[in-house]
């Protein structure tokens, strides 16, 4: 069960066959070696980061935050991303049922 | 980029930074192992160590497969290059590893048809496509990886493609961990466990960790909040005196991992009696090889590799380094004959190699942390 896959402005086929719960075009997918591993918890990440954002509401740890600014930090994921780890987070943009069925 | 910018915030990230800093107990040192390469290799290119307080240090660990799969393995699956008729198929940092009489970017450049391949359902393609050609995949990786080569092979005999095989050196982390755990002098008070490898496993195959060991694990993404809010996690347990398993991940990880991964793993592969770590020596039920019924698809069975072992260069120190006891910079060929261009040991292939990791950031570390120091102390293992 293949999905057409946007990494990185990159399209292609990526296997969703070990997804347990089903993806549609929209969906946010963790890709290893050309398997969909795992789809992202958008309930979970926005916690997180509520939780994250709470943590220094007040005024001073705002001026700290100058101090340990990565200002020149590439923020986008790159090509390097895909060729360090093989593992990357992206979006499945279209899907296609047709060739290739699971075998298991 | 969805939740990957957010995860990069730097207002966050100076938040959760001086939260670490509030919570360590002073006069505490607190040394946690990241067990992942990719942790490591994220660890040092956002500059991770410039922003935690000097008590908490972090030790790399062994979950880079480039990194400890052993030099006989390597001359095993070149065997299998220089066979007529048959092309070998692998990711790209294996192509850089050296094996005792070269790497096989090199064998290659003797003739060898060897080929990487972003995904093993490639190989299979190219065994489809090359019918008078014998394939073989020489397949590395953790959980992670493991299952895209069981449902690679099991396509293969859905499809009845008999001219592909796998070299597998699939290697588990569980059997790794314990072996650091029960080794001599381990000085470790936590872990940031491996968050991809729990995409497939879940976080229950950690729960040893704090119910045996009693030590906390906190199973962790990639990006630069994920790691220090793991590392906040732990260090709130350790002051709270807690070991608990707690997952920072949960986004992509759930406690139960993919079941349908797990199975396809189960089919397929079943573990080794024992296997050789590069730096940890042999390991009981650490790796995976392909079940007999597979047979048909093993590369160890079709062409009766050698089995060759083969010693580490004495002079590198890779295992020292593996398992924590010196830092990279440490070892006496790090960076000078062993280097990213011309790696003696497997630590500087890999760009989540400790080693390859350290060369290539360290410059920046440590213009940014010339109080420190840290670096030229030995860990004591």
């Amino acid at each position: 069960m293949l999905a057409k896959v946007e990494v990185s402005g990159v399209r292609r086929n990526v296997n969703v066959g070990l997804l347990e719960e089903p993806v549609v075009p929209g969906d946010w997918i963790l890709i290893h070696v050309g398997f969909a591993l795992s789809k992202i918890g958008e309930e979970a990440a926005r916690d997180q980061l509520r939780m994250l954002q709470a943590m220094g509401e007040d005024e001073l740890a705002m001026d700290e935050v100058r101090g340990y600014t990565f200002a020149d930090e590439v923020r986008d994921r790159t090509s390097e991303d895909v060729v360090r780890d093989r593992t990357f987070e992206d979006v499945v943009r279209d899907r296609t049922f047709a060739d290739e069925a699971m075998s298991t | 980029m969805k939740y990957v910018d957010e995860y990069r915030d730097p207002v966050l990230i100076a938040n959760v930074a001086r939260e670490i800093s509030r919570a360590v107990a002073p006069g505490r040192h607190y040394r946690i192992m990241e067990v992942c390469g990719g942790h490591t290799h994220s660890i040092y290119r956002h500059g991770l160590l410039d922003v935690l307080p000097p008590n908490v240090e972090l030790v790399h660990g062994p979950g880079c497969p480039v990194c400890v799969l052993p030099t006989g393995r390597v001359d095993d699956g070149l065997s299998i290059a220089e066979r007529d008729g048959v092309i070998l198929t692998c990711f790209g940092d294996v192509l850089r590893v050296p094996g005792t009489r070269g790497t096989p970017l090199e064998y290659k450049a003797r003739g060898a048809d060897i080929r990487m391949v972003y995904s093993p359902l490639d190989a299979l393609r190219l065994a489809q496509e090359n019918t008078e050609k014998h394939v073989c995949f020489f397949a590395i990786g953790f959980e992670t990886t493991a299952p895209s080569t069981a449902l690679t092979i099991l396509r293969a005999r859905a499809l009845g493609v008999t001219n592909f095989s796998v070299f597998s050196n699939h290697v588990t982390i569980v059997p790794a961990m314990r072996a650091i755990l029960d080794s001599p002098g381990m000085l470790l008070d936590g872990f940031v466990g491996p968050g991809h490898v729990a995409t497939i496993s879940g976080c229950r195959p950690y729960e040893f960790v704090a119910r045996e060991y009693g030590k906390p694990l906190v199973v962790a993404g990639f990006e630069p909040l994920d790691i220090l809010q793991a590392i906040l996690m732990l260090v709130r347990q350790l002051v709270a005196g807690e070991a608990r398993i707690e997952n920072e991940y949960a986004r992509f990880v759930s406690w139960e991992g993919n079941r349908a991964a797990q199975a396809a793993l189960e089919t397929v592969f079943a573990p080794r009696p024992t296997f050789e770590w590069r730096g940890l020596g042999f390991i009981p039920e650490s790796a995976l090889e392909l079940r007999p019924e597979f047979a048909m698809w093993d590369a160890e069975r079709r062409f009766a590799v050698p089995g060759v072992r083969v010693t580490d260069p004495s002079a590198a120190q890779c295992g020292e380094v593996l398992k924590g006891a010196l830092k990279p910079a440490q070892c006496r060929l790090f960076g000078k004959v062993c280097n990213p261009e011309q790696p003696v040991g497997a630590l500087m292939v890999s760009s989540e190699g400790a080693c390859a990791a350290h060369y290539r950031y360290a410059e920046r570390a440590a213009e940014a942390e010339p109080l420190r120091g840290t670096e030229a102390e030995p860990v004591r293992a």
